[in-house]
């Protein structure tokens, strides 16, 4: 099982594109590890540099409809070679979020208020993330506060994370 | 309870349910191109796994870069090549033969009322025209299908879209969809399948149907439908012929497909359709969405027709009855892409390459490059283009550009007055 826990990058939109995280000119890459420098280089949001503020955050947290747009797996190829394996949002567009558990990464959804409040008491703080993924909890932390959020997570999508993909399961079980 | 079109769909291709509402479906197809399909093709190889679970059920198309732009594009083209011919796909669509893969799959017959499809592509929506279910997926879901035959979805809830009455001259399956769109939001149908019925759909040809299927993704939805009837069983007959003693025995067996009375919708909506008039999307989503006459006036740079929504023979006759006899406004570049190499000579025996030429329009070849920013129309920093494609992404036709989307009447209309215009064909 990939690692969740680390250091969260706030991303303060909804309906941030797969064009936004990578721009289509980079699908002609062969490899994952080549779309590194690219990510989220077209995002539209005041104040972000793609170039400093991706630099050691393992988590996002997003608002809603986070991954609209394009099928491409390197959407979430990108920000796994930037560190991230987990996305935390209101909602995901589906392919987006299908395509992380087939990576065996987390796109987790909470509740809009529960965003709401994370971003009310954490963002713009050097705030972290640590997942228990046994107990389906998450604890939002930055030194001075700290918030325990209950997520749910269905036995197939805890499944494909465990086995480390859908490749694995599909080939053994079907 | 009765059940949706997704829903007959699903019970009928389900090979299990791993999960509540989870579940995997055989594939009736499998669509390729060259720019998701190489990276599942190396993986497979190097997992010592390279096989496919049925050639004949299987599709390939050398589609976004066409011809090759430069060494890594040649090398995606490459890659597909050589596995469809070691695999022995024999549906496989190269430069002289192809086009973008919206277009042509249906174009070669390959789409039936009731078939489940996947491709890594999110436009795969549009195949949901024929009453299918056709949803994109990324490259690892690809993988399986083209190993296994099979594809993970989560058991879908639909919203019907009824539109009521027939659109007004000089509007379009476009000017619809972007209204849907905008009356949905790019989020209000996430996790949903779309069912477009009403006469305003029933009265549509097929290539107006692919318009509003394909951008049903752009409002979240998995798959947009419209219910097989004779005009479906039409556009089929040269492939389904054998298959059936007559067109009504085809319509009758596909009518299989259609959702039950009393289906159960997650949502209905109700669109006049009269009240519709030509739209385009302003700023950076596909839900940002205004009336072309408020519009009127606003400069552009380049326009575009064609792309999986917008590049079909219905389209490009529309276009070049407003550009006959006229010439491109001498600050546009002007582009028009026919879908596919049959839709080119089409246009071409129906005098209409020669209207764009005469013009002062670009013809190009079939391919996606300008739509996404590969290759064929890209933007420079600061342009803006009125295209017929189906996203108005930040970058998407190049870093730094604006895309208004339209329909290919806009566009057209636009490309001759050197600024947004409503088209000649529209009559308030």
């Amino acid at each position: 099982m990939k690692n969740f826990n680390g250091k969260i990058l706030f991303l303060d939109r909804s309906d941030i594109n797969t064009d936004e995280i990578i721009p289509a000119k980079y699908l002609t890459e062969a490899s994952k590890s080549a779309l590194k420098p690219y990510c989220l280089e077209d995002l539209i949001l005041p104040g972000f540099d793609p170039k400093k503020d991706i630099q050691g955050k393992s988590v996002i947290v997003t608002r809603a409809n986070f991954g609209c747009g394009s099928s491409r797996e390197h959407a979430p190829w990108v920000l796994e070679c930037n560190g991230i394996n987990l996305v935390i949002a209101v909602n995901f567009a589906r392919i987006f979020r299908q395509n992380m558990f087939n990576c065996g990464l987390m796109a987790l959804t909470l509740p809009e208020a529960v965003i709401d409040e994370i971003f009310r008491r954490f963002a713009g703080t050097d705030a972290e993330c640590s997942t228990n993924f046994d107990a389906g909890e998450l604890v939002i932390s930055n030194g001075k506060d700290r918030m325990v959020c209950k997520y749910e997570i269905s036995d197939f999508d805890a499944a494909l994370v465990k086995a480390g993909g859908w490749v694995e399961y599909a080939d053994k079980n079907y | 309870m009765g059940k949706t079109v997704a829903q007959k769909i699903f019970d009928a291709h389900c090979k299990d349910t791993p999960a509540k509402g989870v579940f995997v479906l055989s594939l009736d197809r499998v669509f390729c191109h060259e720019i998701t399909t190489p990276i599942a093709i190396n993986d497979l190889v190097e997992k010592g796994k390279d096989r496919v679970y049925d050639p004949d059920k299987i599709k390939a198309v050398i589609d976004h870069v066409t011809p090759a732009k430069d060494s890594k594009t040649a090398l995606q083209g490459k890659t597909l090549r050589d596995w469809a011919r070691r695999q022995g796909i024999k549906d496989f669509f190269d430069i002289g033969r192809n086009g973008v893969c919206h277009a042509i799959f249906p174009e070669k017959g390959f789409v039936r009322p009731g078939f489940t499809i996947i491709m890594g592509d999110s436009h795969t929506c549009t195949h949901g025209a024929f009453g299918a279910f056709a949803a994109g997926v990324g490259t690892t879901d690809l993988e399986v299908g083209i190993l296994k035959g099979v594809c993970i979805m989560r058991e879908p809830k639909t919203i019907k879209i009824e539109v009521k009455g027939h659109l007004r001259k000089g509007v379009y399956a476009k000017d619809l969809i972007l209204s849907i769109i905008k009356l949905l939001t790019v989020n209000g149908a996430t996790d949903h399948v779309i069912e477009f019925a009403g006469e305003g759909v029933v009265s549509m040809g097929m290539d107006s149907r692919m318009t509003l299927c394909n951008m049903a993704i752009e409002a979240g939805a998995t798959c947009g439908i419209c219910y097989p009837d004779m005009v479906t069983v039409e556009y089929l007959w040269p492939f389904i012929r054998e298959e059936f003693s007559t067109k009504e025995e085809a319509l009758k067996a596909y009518s299989k497909w259609l959702p039950d009375a009393d289906a159960e919708y997650a949502k209905k909506v109700e669109i006049d359709a009269a009240s519709v008039e030509p739209v385009m999307t302003v700023n950076f989503k596909p839900d940002q969405v205004r009336t072309v006459r408020e519009m009127e006036g606003t400069k552009v740079d380049q326009v575009y027709i064609g792309s999986c929504t917008n590049g079909r023979i219905e389209d490009l006759r529309i276009a070049a009855e407003i550009v006959k006899g006229k010439k491109v406004h001498p600050m546009i570049r002007a582009i028009v892409s026919p879908a596919t190499c049959d839709i080119y000579r089409q246009a071409e025996d129906e005098g209409l390459i020669k209207i764009f030429a005469d013009a002062g329009f670009c013809v190009t070849n079939a391919t996606c490059g300008a739509c996404l920013g590969m290759s064929n129309g890209v933007l420079a920093e600061g342009e803006v283009c009125a295209s017929t494609t189906n996203r108005n992404f930040n970058g998407r036709m190049g870093k730094g550009g604006m895309v208004h989307l339209m329909s290919p009447a806009t566009a057209a209309a636009t490309a001759i007055a050197g600024e947004i215009r409503n088209s000649p064909l529209f009559n308030d």
